[in-house]
């Protein structure tokens, strides 16, 4: 998994029937130091994690669709896996990216 | 899933059986401000997006997933076409 945030959702009504009915959220990967870590993707979400919310994300489509009960064999390549309230560094690691 | 804009399409007449009858619509990947980035790549399309559509595309394995009963061979699926984007960065 990786550590992301939420920055906002996506909206489509023409898309996938496995699709329906799931909230898309569009979460930005981050290095430890909060900075930009690639692009955002969009990704699948169970737990109603909300906008600013850093997030646990998962790039891989069995954790993805089960995640959100739609497995097998679904289009579906990221969820949101997780909230997350805190994140504890070794001293010497702080602000490394 | 990534967010990518539909710039244009591919005929191949010659082709893998399992491709027949599919839709090859070039993709450009953009970041949710719709700036370009990344390489373009070639979707099949599991939505009927049209030329210039802002969409959201699958890859690798769930790719083919997205054309299912039709056995696919796909590493990237148009699954999506978006009609709008909430974007808030600042935390």
């Amino acid at each position: 998994m990786q550590i992301g945030r939420v920055i906002g959702s996506v909206v489509a009504t023409r898309k996938h029937p496995s699709h329906e009915g799931l909230k898309l959220l569009l979460v930005q990967p981050l290095n430890l130091d909060g900075t930009d870590r690639g692009d955002a993707v969009v990704a699948v979400d169970a737990l109603d994690a909300g906008v600013g919310d850093r997030v646990l994300l998962t790039n891989e489509g069995f954790c993805a669709g089960s995640s959100v009960g739609r497995w097998p064999a679904t289009p579906i390549d990221a969820a949101v896996l997780g909230v997350i309230e805190e994140i504890e560094l070794l001293p010497d690691v702080r602000g490394q990216r | 899933m990534f967010l990518g804009r539909v710039i244009g399409r591919v005929w191949a007449t010659v082709k893998n059986q399992n491709l027949t009858g599919q839709r090859l619509l070039i993709v450009q990947p953009v970041t949710p401000e719709l700036k370009d980035t990344g390489k373009r790549i070639v979707c099949t399309d599991a939505t009927g997006a049209g030329a210039g559509e802002l969409i959201y595309w699958v890859r690798a394995r769930e790719a083919s997933y997205a054309l299912l009963p039709d056995e696919v061979v796909t590493d990237g699926t148009i699954v999506g076409i978006v009609d709008h984007l909430d974007v808030k960065r600042t935390p």
